[in-house]
Parts: C-alpha cells; structure tokens; sequence
C-alpha cells in the first residue's frame, strides 16, 4: 500500500496542473473533431486516438519525473543514435508514397526523423550548457553543425514538414543562448538573397506547392484542391459555424486528410470563428505556460530546453493553421494534440513531459 | 561572484529573449486570426455559396463483369439486371422502423432480415445495403409510390452474377460476393482502390478470384449534381465503363455433367486434361455446391448446411485432397526404373508372395505370388513384390528426384487458387516436416512402402492426371489450366492462355512406349479389364487402392469395415493408346478397390469424350476382380489390392 501511494504522489508531485488542463482540453477537442472527421466509419479512429493519447501520457507522466539532470545525460547519446539511425534511413530506408523516411527493424517501422524533434533541441540545449559563460562566435558555429547535419538527411528523405520543425527547434535553442541580433539578421539577408537558388534546389512538388500557395486557383484538381476546400470549409463556417458533426465540407468528404494535417479545416467548418478564437486562445495559454517554466527554470539546459520545445508548439501550431487556412505553403504538420496520429502525439507529450520536469524538479535544484 | 554576476546578466539577456519570442507568437497568432476573420466574416457569404456549389460529385459506374463460357460457348456465369432495395444506414432516421415500414409495402422476410443484419455489421454506415434483392415491377411501383415515407432507401438497378448451370464445376468456376475487409486490402495492394469504388462484389474462389482483373472491368464515372443531402440532381458528363473480359475455358461443360454425375454423389475428384496442351477437360469436385448462393450474400441457414455437412462439399478435392495413390503409382515407378537404368523391360524376379526386408515381411496381394514377373506383367498384375524391391533398389532419393521431375508433390500451376502441393516423400521432406530429431531419420523400410504408392506419398487427383499426361506426352510438360482465351468483349480480341510447354522431361520414347502397353494390357486382361469390356477405343489405365485403416493382425472384407474407413478407389488412365487426347485420374473416397468404384467412371468419361455416346448417371460399381481378391495385410503396413 505505502508503496502504491509513494507511487501515486511521485506521479502527482511531478505535474504541471496548468500545464495539463491545458493539453487535456486540447485533446478534448482533438478527440471531438476526430471523431466528428471519422464518423462515417465508426468509432474506429476514436477509438485508436484514445489509445494513442493514453500510451503518450505514459510517456509524459515517465518524463515528467526524471530529473532535467537525467535528461541532460540522454542528450549525447539520443542525438548520435538518431544521426546514426538517419544514416541507416538514406542507405536501407523503405520508400512509402514516394519518400524514403522510414527504417524497418523487421516487425516494426520507425521514423528517425522523429526521434530527432527531441534529440535536437536537447543536445544544442547541453552543448550550451557545457560551454555556460564562455560562449564564443564558434560555439554558435559548432551549434550550427549539429544543426545541419541531420536536416541535411531528412531534406533529402525528402521531408520539408519535419525538417522545418527540427530546424525550428534548434534555431530557437540557439536563438535563446543568445545569438547576436546582428548575425540573425546578416542570415536573414543571406537566406533572402540565396531563395532564387533554393528554388532551384527544390523538388517539383515542392515548388508546386508555393506557386499553388500563391494561387491555389491554378491547380484546382491537383495540389490547389487542398486548400480551395480547406478554405471553403473555413468560410463557409463563419461566425459560430455549423454545428458539431454539421459540417458538409466534412460529410461530403470534400476535405482531404480530413483527421490528420486537414483536421482543423474541420473544427473550423462546425465551431466558427468563435471556437477558432478558442482554440488559438488555448494555444496561447499553452504556449504562455511554458514559456513562464522557461523564465524560472534554474539552469541554463533547462531554460533553453523548455524555451525551445515551447516555441516548437508555437511552429507546429502555426504552421499547420496557416497551411490549412491558406496563408503558408501546404507542409505535412499536423495541429498539436488535435490531429489523428500517435508517433506526432508520442513526441508531442515527451515534450510536455519535459517542460513539467523542468518545472516540478526547479525547487530541488535551488536547494 | 563574477560567476553570478555573469548568470544573472545571461538570465536577463535569456528573459528578454523569452518576452521577444512571445511577442512574435502574439503577433503571429494575430496575424492567424485576422485571416480567420476575413475568411469567416468578411467572406463568409461568398465561401458559404461556394460550399452550397460545392455538390459536384463523381459517381462510379460499375463495369460488366465478364462472362465465363465452356469451350463449346455454354454459359457458365453471367450476368442480369434486377432491381433491388436498399438502405444507407447513415442517411435514415431509425432502421428498425424502416425497415418495418418497408415490410408493409414489400415483402420482406425474416432470412432478408438476418442478411441485412449481417452484412451492416460488415458495412460502413454510409454505404447502401440491400435488405431485398429481385424485386418485381409490382413492387418496385409500390415503393416508388411511397419513397418519400422512407429517406435513406432507394431502389436500385443492380446486375446480378448468375451460374446458369447451377452446381456444375463449381470448384473450378467459384463464385463472388460481397467484398470485405480483406478484399479491400488485396485491391489496395493492386492499386485497384480508385476502379472499385463502385463495385461491391469480387470473386472469392476459383477462376471467378484467379481471374478477378481480367473479369472485372474498368470503372466509368459520371459528374453529377448533387443535392444538399447527396442526391444527384443533373449528370454533367459521362464517362462510360470498359466492361470486364470474358473467359472461354478449356472446360466441356457436357463431359463435366457426365462426369459429376458418374460420382452419384459420392466423394471424390476426378481430373482429366488434354495430354497435347494441358487443357483441363473436366475437374470435378463431389459433392459441390451451387454457387448461386453466395452471390446476394448466403444465408445463415445455407452456409450452416454447406459448413456442417460430413462431406464436406465447399473443398476442392480434386486440386486440394492429398491421398497416397496406392497402384497407381507403380508405372510411373517403372518409368522410373528404366529411365534410371536400374531395371530393363525383361528382367524377371521369382515373386514368392511376399519380400523379406531386414526382420520385416511385405506381403503381396496374392497368396504364393505371381511366380516370375517382368516389368510388363508387373503393371498389369499389380505385382507388389516388384515394387517392394524396385524401391529398394533404387532407393528413396532416386524416387523422389524423377517423380518430382513428373510434377509430382509440388504445385501444378493450375490457374484457381488453393492447390496443395501433395507430400513426395523424402529423407529431406522428413527432415522438414518434422521438429522432433528421432522423427527426423529416414528409415529403410519406409522406401519400401513408398514404392507402391503408399506410405507418406499423397496427392490430388491433378496431380496424378498431371503426371500421367507428362507420361504419355513423351517427357513434354504444360501447365495444367482451365481458361483457354481472355477475350475483350467489345474488341473482339482473344489472348490465349499457356499453350507453350514449360519444361521437357528426359525421357525415352521406348520407355514410355512400354509403360503405355502395360496400361492398356491393364485394361484389355489386367484389373480394368471388366470396366472397359466392349470398349469403342482402346484405352490405358491403372487402378489403386489407398488404404484408409489398419486393420492390425485382421483380414481386411470391404463389407465388414464401415464406409468411411473403407478404401479410396483410384482409376489414372489415358486413351485412346496410339494419340492420347485425354487423360485422366480419378478417386472414389472409400469406394473400396479402384477398379470397383473408380474405373467405371473413367470409363463413362472416356466414352462420351471418345465416341460421343455415354450413359449418364451414377457409373455402376463393378464386383470386385476376381484376380485380386480382398487385399492380405501385413503389419502396420498399408496393403495393396489390386
């Protein structure tokens, strides 16, 4: 008994209550809108969404309680694997839809390039961390390397969504560490002048995807269709929208990858304006918490850590709205805690599970 | 304390960082939500019109199934149209008072009922589901007239597949039926998804699923106006089905009929191939089914009579049941010694009645034997104790390399689904087929056995058909199959099946030559001969018996042991001699000795292939030879009877 209740409270003691209220209506309204996406078939997704959101809270309740010092040992290794497990992907890979990004370990397939949403932002936050007050211009050099690397890998996949996401993660580690203004915005310049050899660079997909982005009346049945109907679908829904499970966007099947990436064209169509505003308040609510563990963490590793996985929402939470309501180019992200899927789920909650580890294990380390 | 100053002005610089990064968040979540308010207020009417637009849908055209003809242009499977009703479970209020509603108007039975039941369970909700099928005009006004009662229902021109000739070679034709779950994931793998969005049957087993693709078609689509709940209101365009191909087999429907009805119900499969292409003439299965059952969706009642039924009449005996073949065996056994050169046409043993191996005796079938017999006289008296010790002395492995090389215990290539291998035996089959060491090692006396078609060895009537037909074709091998052409029905073009040899078998034209004259020896004086008696044609033939009981240290009476442990009767024979234009292998289950049930069957075959003129019914079981009398048994060894 004293063990179970020893138990019990070690579970408890490690949680951020705000922080989880926060994701459970988030995936109140995921498991809503999943539904209302999927229920011509029954409650078959539903019922694998609850099983993914309850295997992915293990997972968070697991990182919640190891020490952020704990955290900091993992940062080395899981980024070296995951480097190595890309490297495996670029030369055994299995090819699905066109992209070689999963590698087959016989009954199983996993996807590196997800492993490395957390292992990026988690070594660049211990490189720095182990070069604390002494940070110098090749630091940020040396950071940008580790950066690279494996976007370089998955870029190649090719997977734009995931290397934007990784990219993001350790920008904002490095960003956070405190890369001077001037070269943030010297790069900014760079990368405007090198777009037209980007372009160059890009797949056809890709570049099909920005020019439909820019006029998605182009392609109507091809790579424009996406976002004619994710619009149509927001739109139509107006002030308060059509109702739950009301949405004929949704029924007549017009929108793609409805419970996955399209989700939110969705919840836009029945819930309106209105419960856009709500959900992009419970965004910035989300978004607002970590933020605060990050001001009070007490290391730097931390700091950095919770600020980048924070701003890493943020990106994924963005993005994906904006590529449904047509502001951003269409890139495979799906909306945080909303979306259909347990591998994005999984990493999404080791990232709540951090934050709350940072947060619950501050007052131990002060002492 | 520097260290802290230094801390305190990085957490600083940090913080700062932090309320920059928020601001952008702010900022950009801003930005999100200006655009959803231009999307949701500024332009909501003209998004609202476009979604009301937004009701152009493409609606599958299902294509014509192909249809199936026997060689002579017999219809075997094709299809008509009839109106059906039916309900999409999504799109009604309440089903149950629908469908009672519906009962008032149509009649509807307890049996549609249990289908429909059946098949929601199945379904997804928004797909339509039948709950009556053939509907009649009268019916089809009555509901017309009340359609607006019952949202959700509609009545539908559906085609329906139909076997005209009902159970007739229902093993090879098969069947289709509604496509499930498993199905689905097979035409996903075909990236046939997009062609079968209209389509709610595929064929399950026989020719009907080995040629799904071919039978199928491709799928048109129209463009239609819908309404707000999905109704079409107008079609835009049209794009008409390529309807499926039709396949001609190789199949006479007349000689399958015959055949099936020699069997009189009894279990057994009889095979029978043109020796000159591989072209299956006849595969019979018995007893069958009628695969017209299956196509509305089979009914509980009926699935249980086919699934409970003791003889089992869903298998597929003739391609599926494996069984030792008994004497049968013992040409292709002699073909084997003299193509290996282990035994010439004239060498003679003294057959004592029995062969003496290690401290085990192998009986022969006749008390004190068959004095001296060579390899002529041994096929056409059944001589065991030549085969004893032929096996013996070409030992096991010599065996299974020329019987594999004649197709034996390994798949034929048959074009339906479902084939058994067969078991050849082995020291490596053994070896396999077994996980336990002390089962593993192959023991001498087993060779023994396996040289008269007993012991391990087991194989379907096609296989035996098979081999044969390998035999008397001089070594040249085709792949036995049922579909003769696949012809485009609107083209008119004919693509024919396999008519190309895979493979030749060295064998010498002599010894076969001497193989095909003991087999006909066999039906002219030897154990056939009272089947074949007055005969138009001249045929060869070898009957078997496969034991299936032992009977320890007793005298086995056929009458005495129940039926089902009575002896399979085996018949393989080809005809006429000089240019075989048909082989066959036929079993009786428990039909005792083979010349008694098997080859009456074979001879009414042969005799409506051969001359035209056959009697049609049960084939009569002959008495049981004279020259081979109820079969001697030796210890736990399978006895041979004839």
């Amino acid at each position: 008994m004293k063990a179970i209740k020893r138990f019990l409270h070690g579970i408890v003691a490690h949680l951020d209550m705000p922080l989880l209220l926060i994701v459970l209506a988030l995936m109140t309204v995921g498991l809503m809108t999943v539904f209302s996406a999927t229920s011509s078939d029954g409650f078959d997704k539903l019922d694998k969404q609850l099983i993914n959101m309850a295997v992915a809270s293990a997972f968070m309740l697991l990182i919640a309680r190891t020490p952020p010092q704990t955290l900091m040992r993992f940062a080395v290794p899981l980024y070296v694997v995951g480097v190595a497990l890309l490297l495996g992907v670029a030369l055994f890979g299995v090819v699905v839809n066109g992209s070689r990004r999963w590698l087959s370990l016989g009954i199983i397939r996993i996807q590196p390039s997800e492993i490395m949403k957390i292992a990026m932002p988690l070594m660049l936050a211990w490189y720095f961390h182990k070069h604390e007050a002494m940070l110098k211009a090749r630091h940020f050099v040396i950071a940008c390397v580790i950066l690279l690397l494996p976007i370089a890998f998955i870029l190649k996949q090719p997977d734009l969504g995931t290397s934007l996401l990784i990219a993001a993660a350790g920008f904002f580690v490095i960003f956070l560490a405190g890369l001077p203004w001037k070269v943030i915005f010297g790069l900014a310049a760079a990368v405007g002048a090198a777009l037209p050899l980007v372009w160059t660079l890009m797949h056809d997909y890709q570049r099909r995807r920005v020019m439909t982005l820019i006029d998605p009346t182009s392609d109507p049945l091809g790579a424009g269709y996406h976002i004619i109907q994710s619009t149509i679908a927001i739109g139509s829904g107006g002030g308060v929208g059509k109702g739950y499970l009301g949405g004929s966007q949704t029924h007549l099947e017009f929108i793609p990858e409805k419970h996955t990436d399209f989700i939110f064209a969705v919840f836009s169509e029945e819930w309106g304006l209105l419960g856009n505003g709500v959900l992009l308040l419970l965004f910035t609510l989300l978004i607002g918490r970590g933020l605060m563990i990050a001001a009070s963490a007490p290391t730097l590793f931390s700091r950095l850590l919770a600020g980048a996985i924070t701003l890493v929402f943020f990106i994924y939470a963005f993005v994906n709205m904006g590529m449904v309501s047509g502001i951003l180019p269409v890139v495979g992200v799906p909306l945080p805690f909303i979306s259909y899927g347990g591998t994005a789920l999984v990493t999404l909650m080791l990232g709540i599970g951090i934050l709350m580890s940072i947060q619950t294990h501050r007052m131990l380390v002060k002492k | 304390m520097s260290d802290f100053y230094h801390d305190e002005q990085d957490s600083d610089r940090f913080r700062r960082r932090l309320l920059v990064a928020g601001a952008v968040v702010l900022l950009a979540f801003l930005l999100l939500f200006s655009r959803f308010f231009y999307l949701q207020v500024l332009r909501h009417a003209y998004y609202t019109t476009r979604a009301e637009s937004n009701r152009i849908s493409l609606v599958p055209i299902v294509p014509n199934r192909g249809n199936i003809v026997d060689r002579h242009g017999v219809i075997l499977a094709r299809n008509y149209s009839a109106f059906t009703l039916e309900i999409t479970p999504s799109k009604t209020l309440d089903l149950e008072t629908t469908i009672d509603g519906l009962a008032g108007i149509v009649e509807i039975q307890a049996k549609d009922r249990r289908r429909f039941k059946r098949l929601l369970k199945e379904s997804k909700t928004f797909e339509s589901i039948p709950i009556r099928t053939r509907l009649s005009d009268v019916e089809v006004a009555r509901f017309t007239a009340n359609r607006f009662r019952f949202p959700g229902v509609e009545v539908k021109a559906r085609l329906f597949r139909q076997y005209p000739e009902g159970a007739l070679a229902a093993h090879a034709i098969g069947y289709i039926s509604r496509i499930n779950a498993k199905d689905e994931e097979a035409i996903e793998d075909k990236g046939q998804t997009a062609n079968y969005k209209g389509t709610d049957h595929i064929g399950k087993i026989g020719l009907e699923a080995n040629y799904e693709y071919e039978l199928h078609g491709t799928a048109g689509y129209e463009q239609v106006e819908v309404d707000f709940v999905g109704r079409a209101v107008r079609v835009l365009s049209r794009t008409p089905p390529v309807s499926g191909n039709n396949l001609t087999l190789t199949l006479d429907s007349k000689l399958q009929k015959i055949a099936e009805q020699a069997f009189g119900g009894r279990r057994g499969s009889l095979a029978a191939i043109d020796p000159s292409n591989g072209a299956i003439l006849a595969l019979v299965s018995s007893p069958a089914f009628d695969p017209n059952l299956f196509v509305d969706g089979i009914r509980f009642d009926d699935w249980d009579d086919l699934n409970n039924n003791p003889d089992k009449p869903m298998l597929n005996r003739a391609i599926y049941s494996a069984h030792p073949p008994g004497s049968t065996f013992k040409p292709l056994m002699a073909l084997g010694a003299l193509t290996s050169g282990k035994r010439t046409p004239a060498y003679a043993i003294a057959d004592p009645g029995y062969f003496d191996f290690g401290n085990r005796r192998f009986m022969d079938d006749k008390v004190g034997g068959h004095g001296a017999v060579d390899m002529f006289k041994s096929i056409v008296v059944s001589c065991n104790t030549y085969y004893y010790r032929l096996a013996n002395d070409m030992g096991i492995d010599a065996i299974a390399r020329f019987m594999g090389d004649l197709g034996l215990g390994s798949k034929t290539g048959i074009d339906i689904p479902g084939e058994a291998s067969g078991i050849l035996p082995s020291p490596q089959w053994k070896q396999r087929r077994y996980t336990k060491k002390e089962q593993q090692s192959w023991f001498p006396g087993e060779t023994i056995s396996v040289g008269i078609g007993q012991g391990y060895n087991a194989y379907s009537t096609l296989h035996m058909a098979h081999a044969l037909a390998n035999v008397v074709n001089y070594g040249t091998v085709f792949r036995p199959h049922l579909v003769r052409t696949v012809s485009n029905p609107n083209s008119g073009e004919a693509r024919a099946i396999e008519a190309d040899p895979v493979r030749q078998i060295a064998l010498k034209t002599e010894h076969v030559d001497l193989i095909k004259r003991a087999m006909a020896g066999v039906v002219k004086e030897g154990t056939a001969s009272r089947a074949f008696a007055g005969a138009a044609y001249q045929s060869g033939g070898k009957t078997g018996t496969a034991q299936v009981f032992s009977l320890r240290g007793g005298k086995y009476v056929a009458g005495q042991v129940r039926e089902r442990l009575r002896d399979h009767s085996w018949y393989i024979a080809f005809a006429p001699v000089d240019q075989p234009r048909i082989v066959l292998a036929v079993m009786v289950e428990n039909g005792g000795f083979g010349a008694q049930s098997a080859a009456p069957i074979a001879r009414q075959v042969f005799d409506y292939y051969l001359t035209g003129q056959a009697a049609t019914g049960p084939a009569p079981e002959s008495e049981a030879p004279g020259e081979a009398s109820d079969g001697p048994l030796f210890e736990d060894e399978p006895h041979e009877g004839d």
